[in-house]
């Protein structure tokens, strides 16, 4: 479903990604893993086409969709769930969802979708009316799943949705995600530094490092890869 | 003393909805223009020229303000800003200068340096035709132009509240990122954005040009500085401080003539802002609504 072939993306002189390639299939959880200023956020905003590679490609549902405009990609079914959730702190929970619909443009499927979040994520229901900026962090890790998945894609794109929860509630947050792949097909790459917890869902991993995948494996062996277990999963 | 209010309040709206303009810009883009006064000389301008040459009806030459300085608004964002994004601030202001001396020196090449004014006998029936209320006279251009700025301020309110457009408009402003993750095309609605704050700026300069028939190339300086003064008296990024500081200079002014000669209106104006800041800093209302408290 979405394939990432040798990308190379820079920052002005900072050559961030040097040739990455990935795949996620469809209907498949698939996360992506490294400490920090690896190029995590970078895979993400070159697939969103925030930024555009200087040279690979991106192919997603067989069409490539290199140096598409945000928008197209949106509409080509692909949506993220930012880094810190980050919600329009002064506009309420409810229009934080309408956002998440605005290239669509189906009132009634729109309104049937409110009502549906309602029911996987209540809160969008009962602070359907508050601030979004006043809701805890947890909360607005909710909101900032369910705007996602109001623009109806195909492939989610989770941007370290543990960052600074608390361990029971990141569980909570990743048996939704669970949930939403069994339930909806949704592919579904998350980009962690949590890498036990990532794994926990997914079925396959890559190990990102200065913006080189120095590890692709299934979820298995890489929990059990020594390499892995010293650098990432905090096993001696 | 209710007729100098009316005076002072339709004085104020005039401010209020330049102000506004100019806080909405500032709201959601975060940079400054320095052009704002002379967009709102060009709606002077352009509602004159239509209501002189072409028909004698002010709706018409507010509808000639709304879509020049709308064109004008967009075409400045896309120079000055979206060209810019990257670069620092400091060049996109430079850039609005630039915007605000050509206007000007257009202004001087078409209508010369003597001020204008549309003939007696066009603008009689809307200066002169009174209507009472309780025991004041209001002139029919005086409330029209009262009515105007309020509809305009109205409809802004309803617009950013409850529309698609304006929603996304506030959500861009409180996180353009964020805003873009969800496929809002950005540059899209600063420039509409740009626009939209323009136009305002171009319907209060129709206002103010029939309110005082007068039109002259530097009758936006002034203004522009004023507007700037209720934008940061309001709080910067809040449009209803912008609205209430402008009200505010307004009513001050007409009624500071009471006591000094007329020629200190100006310093009075700005005396009287600078008291506010020296009570509140922030402004009116400190933290606005277009943008989250989020600081950056
Ligand atoms: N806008 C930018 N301009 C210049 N360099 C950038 C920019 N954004 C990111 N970088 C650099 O690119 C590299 C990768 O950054 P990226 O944000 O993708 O890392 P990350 O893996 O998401 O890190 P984190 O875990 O901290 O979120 C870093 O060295 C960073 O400094
Ligand atoms: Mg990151």
């Amino acid at each position: 479903m979405l394939q990432l072939n040798d990308v190379h993306t820079w920052y002005g002189s900072v050559h961030a990604l040097r040739g990455v390639s990935l795949t996620v299939g469809e209907g498949e959880i698939v996360s992506l893993l490294g400490g920090n200023a690896c190029g995590k956020s970078t895979t993400m905003k070159t697939i969103l086409g925030w930024v555009k590679p200087r040279s690979g490609e991106v192919i997603f549902g067989g069409q490539r969709i290199t140096g598409k405009r945000p928008p197209q990609i949106v509409d080509a079914g692909i949506a993220p769930v930012l880094e810190r959730r980050r919600m329009f702190p002064q506009l309420t929970v409810r229009e934080n969802l309408m956002m998440g619909a605005w290239r669509r443009r189906d009132t009634a499927g729109i309104a049937k979708d409110i009502d549906k979040m309602a029911e996987i994520f209540p809160v969008t229901a009962s602070r359907a009316g508050q601030a979004a900026g006043t809701l805890s962090g947890g909360e607005q890790q909710m909101v900032a799943m369910a705007r996602a998945l109001m623009a109806r894609p195909k492939l989610l794109i989770m941007d370290e949705p543990s960052m600074g929860l608390s361990p029971k509630f990141v569980r909570t947050i990743f048996d939704l995600i669970i949930e939403l792949n069994r339930r909806e097909g949704l592919s579904i790459l998350v980009v962690e530094q949590n890498a036990n917890m990532a794994l926990s869902i997914a079925s396959r991993g890559y190990v990102l490092q200065t913006g080189e995948v120095v590890i692709a494996d299934t979820a298995d062996a890489l929990l059990n890869n020594p390499q892995m277990q010293k650098a990432y999963l905090g096993i001696a | 003393m209710f007729e100098q209010l009316i005076n002072g309040l339709t004085q104020g709206s005039i401010y209020a909805l330049l102000a506004l303009g100019f806080t909405i810009i500032f709201g959601v883009l975060r940079m400054v223009t320095f052009a704002h006064g002379e967009v709102f000389m060009v709606g002077a301008y352009s509602g004159f020229v239509v209501f002189t040459h072409l028909q004698d009806s002010l709706v018409l030459a507010i509808v000639a303000a709304v879509v020049t300085t709308f064109l004008l608004g967009a075409l400045m964002e896309i120079v000055a800003f979206r060209r810019l994004r990257d670069a620092p601030h400091f060049s996109s202001l430079l850039v609005t200068i630039g915007f605000s001396v050509v206007l000007t020196q257009l202004a001087l090449l078409i209508f010369g340096a003597e001020v204008e004014a549309i003939p007696m006998r066009q603008i009689e029936g809307l200066a002169f035709s009174e209507i009472r209320i309780g025991e004041v006279y209001v002139s029919y251009l005086q409330l029209s132009v009262l009515g105007v700025a309020i509809l305009i301020m109205a409809a802004t309110f309803l617009f950013f509240k409850y529309s698609r457009l304006g929603t996304a408009i506030r959500a861009t402003a409180q996180d353009h990122e964020a805003a873009m993750a969800m496929g809002v095309d950005v540059n899209r609605i600063f420039t509409v954005t740009f626009a939209f704050g323009s136009m305002m700026g171009g319907i209060a300069g129709v206002l103010i040009g029939f309110y005082y028939n007068l039109f002259y190339p530097t009758m936006g300086v002034m203004l522009g500085l004023k507007a700037f003064s209720a934008a940061v008296i309001g709080g910067l990024a809040s449009m209803p401080g912008a609205i209430v500081a402008g009200l505010m200079i307004g009513v001050v002014e007409v009624f500071s003539v009471d006591f000094v000669n007329s020629s200190f209106r100006h310093l009075i104006a700005f005396v009287f802002m600078f008291a506010i800041l020296l009570i509140r800093p922030q402004g009116l209302f400190g933290s606005g609504q277009l943008r989250g408290a989020r600081g950056d």
